[in-house]
């Protein structure tokens, strides 16, 4: 087990490496100074030569990415030049607001696929599951930012509603955090749910083939006793890996529901240092999220084990 | 594809001999269509949806840039079928232009990432070694970020203009090509057929396109048909946050941008059109893909049931 934690750190930390070079190579592929070019465009950067001695630009760039991993190894990204405070204390204030979106938009998305799942898993070709294979096509075709500027849209006209503007902490006041998370989180489950839908279906399926759920008829169980207790225990396996990729894509690839309910989350960071052109919290920004997926893989893999006692590492 | 064939069967001079006759052909077409008859459904679909958007130049009853000052916001109706938005252009015309660049855009990146994605598959599955290792771990770190987030960052970069959004979209679907014909390939090359050219005297590259090529077609087709969903939805997330085609050009996605949505309460028919399309389009994708897979990948078929 201790070989196999050691192994994996290993392999994640290289990840890491791999990533900070993208992160940190991506501004710099392009040759002369077209980066420049945009941030003068971009008017937010007054003194061009300093950004440029900031960004490191006028040194080598080996030397430049040394300094720079010298100052992420030691938790400083940098200051973004957009709000001039350091980049790793926006991103620490943006989290809890990703955060608490992935984790409502999951919690509703399972809330929808589980029994969804399960029954059309037990009722096979029945109504409910050709309705559970159009909701979770539908899911994944229809854009969830076409549905949310509609819910937006027709929200207004019909109801006169409009979300609150600002985030709001749940240490000031729950009721309003919750009225501003609760339709965001609703369209994001959805959509999550087409996938986690058919995921439960087919694995439920698979351990319904099992013996021990023979053992569990011929005992006279009855069915929700061997659906719920019996199989759905046996397929967490697959839901729970699912869950993992669900939550690191949700942390920053909400991106576009954090951008029109104005949550200011890690995904709407990334994109307004991108129209900023703010490179250092782009760069930041990257390197965060890969640290948050990476760190999320590793805690699923040992899950597994705690889930399942079968599976043993080596 | 199926149906290209057929009607290539139809097309066989008179007297020329035939390897399959024509009767069994449609025969197998009209088989699989009953088996899948959503996905023909949606290969229906796709097409009118390919042919409307294609000869959109022919289609559209209005010039999608010209401004009817007379008309701005006109409610669908009348004159404009599906009304004008806030500079007076025709919504309808707009759309068929957008699906254009929509698609364009998204099929010439499934191209180029499909091509590139399998060249580096190839390699890498049957040589091994150092590029190998290479190639496995850069996809790695691309695989962790999610696809929306790469997309984005590369358009920073490489600033919103449509040739860099094809570069941004065929960049990140290289890894999930390369990752599958990858382990395709890792399983073929100790078949015996390799091995067999190999003894005969074949050249590596002979090898590989003759012999391990045509047999990773079919999960290519499969992943890039899964691909293409994700590069029109991606395209249009593009076009939606600003970053993709710019505007007076429409597109799906920047059809329903910031400067659109301003006006959309106004003139909520704007907002209809180009979302109702993109959502079929990706439909019809996603139910062909799922037929195709069915077809194309024997394993799955019986764990699909």
């Amino acid at each position: 087990m201790r070989q196999y934690l050691v192994r994996r750190l290993i392999l994640g930390l290289a990840a890491l490496f791999g990533l900070s070079l993208l992160a940190f190579g991506l501004i710099r592929i392009i040759p002369g100074d077209a980066v420049m070019a945009q941030l003068a465009e971009s008017g937010n950067v007054s003194n061009l030569a300093s950004a440029r001695a900031q960004l490191g630009l006028d040194r080598p760039f080996f030397v430049q990415y040394v300094t720079w991993l010298g100052g992420v190894v030691r938790g400083d990204l940098g200051t973004s030049f957009w709000s001039k405070r350091p980049v790793m204390q926006d991103l620490l204030a943006a989290l809890p607001v990703s955060v608490e979106l992935a984790v409502f938009a999951m919690l509703l998305s399972m809330l929808l696929a589980l029994p969804l799942g399960a029954a059309s898993a037990a009722r096979r070709g029945s109504g409910v599951d050709v309705g559970a294979r159009l909701l979770s096509f539908g899911g994944l075709s229809v854009p969830h930012f076409w549905i949310a500027t509609l819910v937006l849209l027709y929200g207004s006209i019909w109801f006169r509603w409009v979300p609150p503007l600002g985030y709001v902490s749940p240490r000031e006041s729950v009721g309003q955090n919750l009225e501003q998370f609760i339709i965001p989180a609703a369209i994001l489950g959805v959509h999550l749910s087409a996938r986690s839908l058919r995921l439960v279906r087919s694995s439920l399926l698979e351990a319904l083939q099992e013996d021990y759920i023979r053992t569990a008829w011929a005992k006279g169980l009855r069915g929700s006793r061997v659906l719920w207790g019996h199989a759905l225990r046996n397929a967490l396996i697959p839901i729970l890996t699912i869950l993992g990729s669900q939550f690191t894509y949700l942390l920053s690839g909400s991106v576009i529901i954090e951008d029109i309910f104005s949550l200011s989350g890690i995904g709407r960071y990334v994109v307004e240092s991108i129209t900023h052109r703010d490179y250092p919290a782009v760069q930041g920004a990257i390197l965060f999220t890969g640290l948050v997926v990476v760190g999320v893989n590793l805690a699923i893999d040992l899950a597994y084990a705690w889930i399942d006692p079968r599976i043993r590492y080596q | 594809m199926i149906g290209k064939r057929a009607a290539a069967g139809t097309v066989l001079p008179a007297g020329a001999v035939r390897a399959t006759p024509r009767g069994r052909r449609t025969g197998v077409l009209r088989a699989w269509v009953r088996r899948h008859p959503a996905g023909a459904v949606a290969a229906v679909v796709l097409v009118a949806i390919l042919l409307a958007s294609g000869l959109a130049a022919l289609v559209s009853p209005h010039d999608p840039y010209a401004q009817d000052y007379e008309a701005l916001m006109h409610a669908p109706g009348g004159r404009y079928l599906l009304g004008t938005d806030y500079l007076g252009r025709d919504i309808f015309s707009r759309t068929l232009y957008g699906g254009r660049t929509s698609l364009l855009i998204s099929i010439a990146a499934i191209a180029a990432g499909t091509a590139a994605g399998t060249l580096i598959g190839l390699v890498s599955g049957f040589y091994g070694g150092w590029f190998d290792g290479v190639v496995q771990r850069i996809v790695d770190v691309m695989m962790a970020l999610p696809s929306i987030i790469l997309a984005l960052a590369l358009m920073a970069v490489l600033g919103p203009r449509t040739e860099n959004v094809i570069l941004a979209i065929a960049t990140i679907i290289v890894p999930s090509l390369a990752r599958v014909v990858r382990g395709t390939v890792l399983q073929l090359r100790e078949r015996q057929f390799v091995e067999a050219a190999k003894a005969l005297g074949a050249s590596d590259a002979r090898v590989l396109s003759r012999h391990v090529l045509p047999n990773t077609i079919a999960p290519i087709i499969v992943v890039a048909t899964n691909a293409l969903s994700g590069a029109i939805l991606i395209e249009a997330s593009l076009g939606f946050l600003g970053l993709g085609t710019q505007l007076p050009v429409p597109s799906w996605g920047n059809m329903l941008s910031e400067e659109a949505r301003r006006y959309f309460e106004q003139a909520p028919w704007m907002a209809l059109p180009p979302g109702i399309v993109l959502s079929l389009t990706v439909l019809a994708v996603n139910f062909l893909g799922d037929a195709l897979r069915d077809t194309l990948d024997p394993r799955l078929r019986r764990a699909h049931v």
